[in-house]
């Protein structure tokens, strides 16, 4: 009996590995967003392949990169991205579409953030209230452009107390933990109207073209890893920049809102 | 409390209409998890019988490293494995990242050092017991750990359950080396951590009543099967 179970158990798991897959890294804002679960089915009809997504934050999305464990990514930090493909790291970097990030608090608001000119001065506000912060703290996209609009803002997160709270972890986990907590946060706008826990939080701010937010899909180098499926790589990107993905991009909505403009070029 | 008679029903829920993603990645938990306790248990149980009937010079030391390497971290050993399985790792060119294969292989170094080291705890119990008897049949080494083995059975089938229940409930090493990938390396550890991310608590804890409902199943089932816990047994 042993020796079936054994012997079941490695055909169950010889059967878990399989060829001809291309593995995608993406940053949690995207997968949260839920387009994920729109364009994939559509992917894998149209092209044939099986599209592995690796949720990472952008930070560890290029690691994967530069390691050739995956076949490309679709992150959204500009700089970043531009290092990576000077490094030799990417072949290219072709831009998809932007969504945008919204500053997101108690509904009680007593830092008054919601009227103001503009994303920096409501960060200034935040800090000169000291109200309850929390940051993403992990190298993301999103915390790369939270410290941004911090630089514009002329206000030093590492100078700041204990209001301010660097989690360190995705977009979910902080924002379970600024719901937690009734704290201001910066979230992309998907994850928040995807997001279910929202307790006592609203979204108080956005618009600000400083917190626009592209999403660019670059193709790993196959000179630094031979291994990487490249031409799969290309045909995904031929398909993500076509008329086809454009539709389904910009008529993603959530609750009546459109959440990415689709402005790759064709 | 709201929460928890949410997430029990989200089980229910899941359970009763078969859902099909909930089997995929519950059987894929079984799948890893199981192979990983065969593959440990045929190394550390022979191991413990070993280290029991055997004596030389860096056995205590070798007992002491072991039961220390029973609390070794997962999220470390995920990452050092992530390292080493990466493309531009040393064992890069398997292309075991993310895959089922990767996360065996982290489980089998986690549960290891526990399934050893409890085996290698009921081993010496017994052996205590057969030691005068063993000698004075003149048995050679190899039937010795057998006898061992096979006497001490039910003792090994805890430490294999033991090395079980490490292993289904880890998150941190398999989150790391298998990368959560939808009908590839998804378990149902890292959809729970995924859920609970999304704010989806009511589904998390239904998941995480699954992963309960499931450690129970084994548990009981083998020990049907290997018909402990019964009258007139043992």
């Amino acid at each position: 009996m042993i020796r079936t179970l054994i012997s079941a158990t490695f055909l169950c798991a010889a059967s878990m590995t399989q060829a001809d897959t291309l593995k995608l890294a993406v940053t949690t804002s995207f997968e949260n967003s839920g387009l994920a679960d729109v364009l994939l089915p559509a992917i894998e009809a149209d092209l044939g392949i099986d599209l592995q997504l690796l949720v990472v934050g952008t930070g560890q999305a290029l690691r994967l990169g530069a390691g050739g464990d995956v076949d490309a990514i679709l992150v959204h930090s500009r700089a970043s991205e531009e290092v990576f493909v000077a490094d030799g790291f990417g072949t290219h970097r072709s831009e998809i579409m932007y969504n945008d990030f919204v500053l997101i608090g108690p509904k009680s608001d007593k830092a008054q953030i919601g009227a103001t000119s503009g994303a920096a001065e409501s960060l200034q506000r935040i800090a000169d209230a000291q109200a309850t912060y929390v940051s993403r703290g992990d190298d993301s996209g999103t915390h790369k452009a939270e410290l941004k609009v911090w630089q514009i803002a002329e206000r030093e997160p590492a100078t700041f107390g204990s209001w301010y709270n660097a989690v360190g972890a995705g977009m979910g986990t902080a924002l379970n933990t600024a719901s937690a907590l009734n704290a201001y946060i910066l979230s992309d706008r998907a994850s928040w109207l995807n997001f279910k826990n929202k307790g006592d939080l609203a979204l108080l701010f956005s618009g600000d073209p400083v917190l626009f937010n592209q999403y660019a899909y670059l193709p790993v180098n196959p000179a630094k890893h031979p291994t990487v499926q490249y031409e799969m790589a290309m045909q995904l990107e031929e398909w993500l920049l076509s008329d086809k993905s454009a539709a389904s991009i910009n008529n993603y909505r959530i609750n009546g809102e459109t959440l990415f403009v689709f402005n790759g070029q064709q | 409390m709201n929460d928890i008679s949410q997430g029990l029903l989200a089980a229910l829920r899941l359970i009763v209409t078969f859902d099909a993603e909930l089997w995929e990645i519950s059987l894929r938990s079984l799948q890893v998890s199981l192979t990983a306790v065969i593959i440990a248990s045929a190394v550390a149980m022979p191991f413990g019988a070993f280290l029991a009937v055997q004596r030389f010079k860096y056995r205590r030391l070798i007992i002491s490293i072991m039961n220390a390497l029973m609390g070794l971290p997962p999220v470390v050993v995920g990452l050092i494995f992530y390292i080493l399985l990466s493309r531009s790792g040393p064992f890069g060119v398997f292309g075991l990242l993310f895959t089922p294969w990767a996360m065996i292989i982290v489980q089998i170094v986690i549960i290891t050092p526990i399934i050893a080291s409890i085996s290698h705890q009921a081993m010496r119990e017994l052996w205590a017991e057969y030691h005068d008897l063993l000698i004075s049949l003149n048995t050679s080494k190899w039937q010795r750990i057998k006898t061992l083995i096979w006497d001490g059975r039910r003792n090994l089938l805890t430490a294999g359950l033991a090395g079980f229940g490490r292993a289904i409930g880890e998150v941190g090493a398999i989150m790391i080396v298998g990368g959560n990938i939808e009908h590839a390396t998804r378990v149902l550890t890292t959809a729970i951590a995924l859920e609970t991310g999304k704010g989806d608590f009511a589904l998390a804890l239904g998941l995480g009543f699954v992963l309960i409902g499931l450690a129970l199943f084994v548990n009981i089932s083998i020990h049907w099967l290997s018909r402990t816990e019964r009258e007139r047994r043992w």
